[in-house]
């Protein structure tokens, strides 16, 4: 199967998954109790202001024709006005997003790189001190809350040895780079303001690595277990009886094909991140996408909160086809679309 | 072994299996010390009004003459801002956690467990079609954020906190048990059950279910502890467990606010969680070895 054919199998199947999505997180938040116009215009606002808004927003209709307009809105990219910012959801998407994103792919690199090192080291040198050392952190990284890293690094390193900057995405007095994709970052790599570019990183060191640790955590295992039971193998033993050179066997025998099962659950570490930056935006008060979810979110914004999940959700897919991509990429048993044996 | 003696041969077989698994699963320290974490903290949330030192700080309780002392014999622990003893919540902290756990499997490892046989025995016909097809849209966002959206339309409470994050659970053991029937479906013993007339209900849950049993295990003993975890990520929010229920999130996102002078009112529920999730996860790591289990 060619890599159009099943791009365009994986699109089609991400657009019905979508579909359903939508009518999920509708159902949910208009069914539930609880008056979202009451709650936005407060409580004393007039019954007359409260029934015209209630009729504007189509809230007086069945749910099926609510659900209509909705996604005919949603079709033309409008999703309607969010209560809480009074403003047409799709321009806070396009404010807030970058700033999530930017910080979820950053955190993203570093945990599949460190923990793709961390695990292959340890499963090379299995049962030395450095693996063991690695799977204490393996365990701590896993079980702890990506909320508590989050604060103890803000207050180790942000407040006692203020290494870092505890908010914020910039420096005060550095002027932002000109908006192209709106990631701080990127935008200043693009505009060959590397001073700014550093600075952003810097801004984003802390909570990056506090989402980056669980993922890392759940790389490294793996990377550990698939690289020991491979080192094991016949074939390794017979490259190291041809005399190949042990660091072509290391990096070119064992690590390719022990990458495989790493980079498949990179999908769900990435979920993880999406996740838990809805807590670790919060804490550095960091002004994202995340942090807009859950301001929405507690304001019972119906509009907002389906547009935060169907976004979140377009994010995902995404990232999973790449790594379907990526990893049919590393291993030429998985024919592209194939099932996948189990 | 009087149960051996007494009951059927087969039961006596099952004796004689399981003690070989326990007898392979206690010689594995990792899984030992996760054992003892579990049924420690179990045994504290259990008799939690009995074994904490001040049980009245679990509910609305305030002391300010001995509010915010730092951990000494007294208080092992420390007193929060209220004057409430950090080691007693705790203890009573474990009893949301573990219920978190406790009632979101319960709820969701049957439905998901029979859509996942269902789908994989009938495997491509429409049947497969549309359980997986919905299983999908479920698995299609981060459990995390669907549980926090519904929180948020409901009323935050631990009630609806295992409500919608139960409603997110299910589609996991679909997705794993369809994996594993959808491949039993073709053993010669399934095939051998067809031919010979047995009914689907036996093939389904006599012939396919008893072989992912053990993956069906594992899976649980991990998601313990990270339903766990999701549920304190919803209190940390403030969209689980309402004040003054001593729910361990809850806990850490209060005391984060007087970091770092008074670390203790944070730091000790932080650990509480930490040792919960991994103790379940040490054992489902023991029960992964054990039965030889490569995915769950």
């Amino acid at each position: 199967m060619s890599i159009l054919k099943f791009l365009g199998k994986r699109l089609v199947f991400s657009i019905f998954v979508l579909f359903g999505l939508s009518i999920l997180i509708f159902t949910i938040s208009r069914v539930l109790p609880g008056d979202p116009v009451r709650l936005a215009l407060g409580a004393r606002a007039p019954e007359w202001a409260v029934q015209n808004m209630r009729r504007q927003m189509h809230l007086d209709q069945p749910l099926y024709v609510q659900y209509y307009y909705w996604l005919a809105g949603a079709l033309h990219g409008n999703l309607g006005e969010s209560l809480y910012t009074r403003r047409p959801v799709t321009q806070d998407i396009k404010e807030f997003l970058p700033a999530t994103l930017e910080l979820v792919l950053f955190a993203g690199v570093v945990m599949a790189i460190f923990g793709v090192l961390l695990g292959a080291v340890s499963g090379r040198y299995s049962n030395t001190w450095v693996d063991n050392s690695v799977r204490i952190f393996s365990y701590i990284g896993v079980v702890t809350p990506s909320f508590v890293f989050a604060i103890l690094f803000l207050l180790l390193f942000g407040y006692i040895l203020n290494w870092f900057p505890s908010a914020g995405r910039l420096s005060p007095g550095i002027a932002r780079p000109p908006f192209i994709t709106g990631m701080v970052s990127l935008d200043a790599l693009l505009t060959g303001r590397l001073a700014v570019f550093g600075n952003a990183l810097w801004h984003m060191a802390l909570p990056a690595v506090s989402l980056a640790l669980g993922g890392m955590a759940q790389e490294a295992r793996i990377t550990r277990s698939t690289i020991s039971d491979n080192l094991r193998k016949d074939y390794i033993a017979s490259a190291r009886g041809f005399g190949v050179p042990e660091r072509m066997v290391t990096l070119k025998y064992l690590l390719k094909p022990s990458l495989i099962p790493t980079i498949s659950i990179l999908g769900l570490d990435f979920a993880s991140l999406l996740a838990n930056a809805f807590l670790v935006e919060l804490i550095f008060n960091w002004p994202g996408f995340s942090r807009y979810g859950i301001n929405v979110m507690l304001n019972k914004d119906l509009n907002a909160v389906a547009a935060v999940v169907m976004v979140l959700g377009v994010v995902f897919i995404v990232v999973n086809i790449l790594v379907d991509l990526i990893v049919a990429w590393l291993d030429p048993r998985i024919r592209l679309g194939a099932e996948r044996g189990k | 072994m009087r149960m051996a003696s007494v009951a059927s041969p087969v039961l006596a077989r099952r004796w004689e299996g399981f003690k070989k698994a326990w007898y392979k699963f206690s010689r594995n320290p990792v899984s030992v010390v996760g054992l003892v974490f579990v049924l420690g903290v179990s045994f504290l949330a259990v008799f939690a009004p009995q074994v904490s030192p001040y049980p009245s700080s679990a509910g609305k309780y305030v002391n300010f003459s001995e509010a915010s002392q730092p951990p000494s014999l007294k208080h092992l622990f420390g007193t929060d801002v209220f004057g409430r003893d950090v080691l007693s919540r705790i203890f009573f902290g474990f009893r949301y956690s573990l219920m978190m756990g406790v009632v979101v499997l319960s709820l969701v490892v049957v439905p998901g467990v029979v859509l996942g046989l269902v789908a994989g025995y009938y495997r491509g016909t429409w049947i497969d079609t549309v359980i997986m097809r919905v299983t999908d849209i479920f698995l299609a966002v981060p459990p995390l954020i669907l549980a926090l959206a519904i929180c948020a339309v409901l009323t935050p409470s631990v009630f609806n906190a295992m409500m919608a994050v139960s409603l997110m659970w299910w589609p996991w053991y679909t997705r794993l048990v369809y994996g594993l029937a959808s491949s039993l479906r073709n053993e010669y013993f399934v095939q051998a059950a067809e031919v010979t007339g047995a009914s689907r209900g036996h093939i389904l849950f006599r012939e396919i279910l008893p072989n992912c049993v053990s993956s069906i295990f594992t899976k649980m003993s991990l998601d313990m502890g990270w339903v766990i975890l999701i549920g304190s990520a919803l209190s940390f929010v403030g969209l689980g467990a309402q004040p003054p229920i001593p729910d361990l999130g809850t806990m850490v996102a209060d005391g984060a606010k007087y970091l770092p002078d008074q670390w203790w009112i944070a730091i000790f529920p932080a650990l509480a969680i930490m040792v919960t999730v991994l103790g379940f996860n040490l054992i489902g790591d023991g029960f992964r070895d054990l039965f030889a289990l490569e995915e769950v």
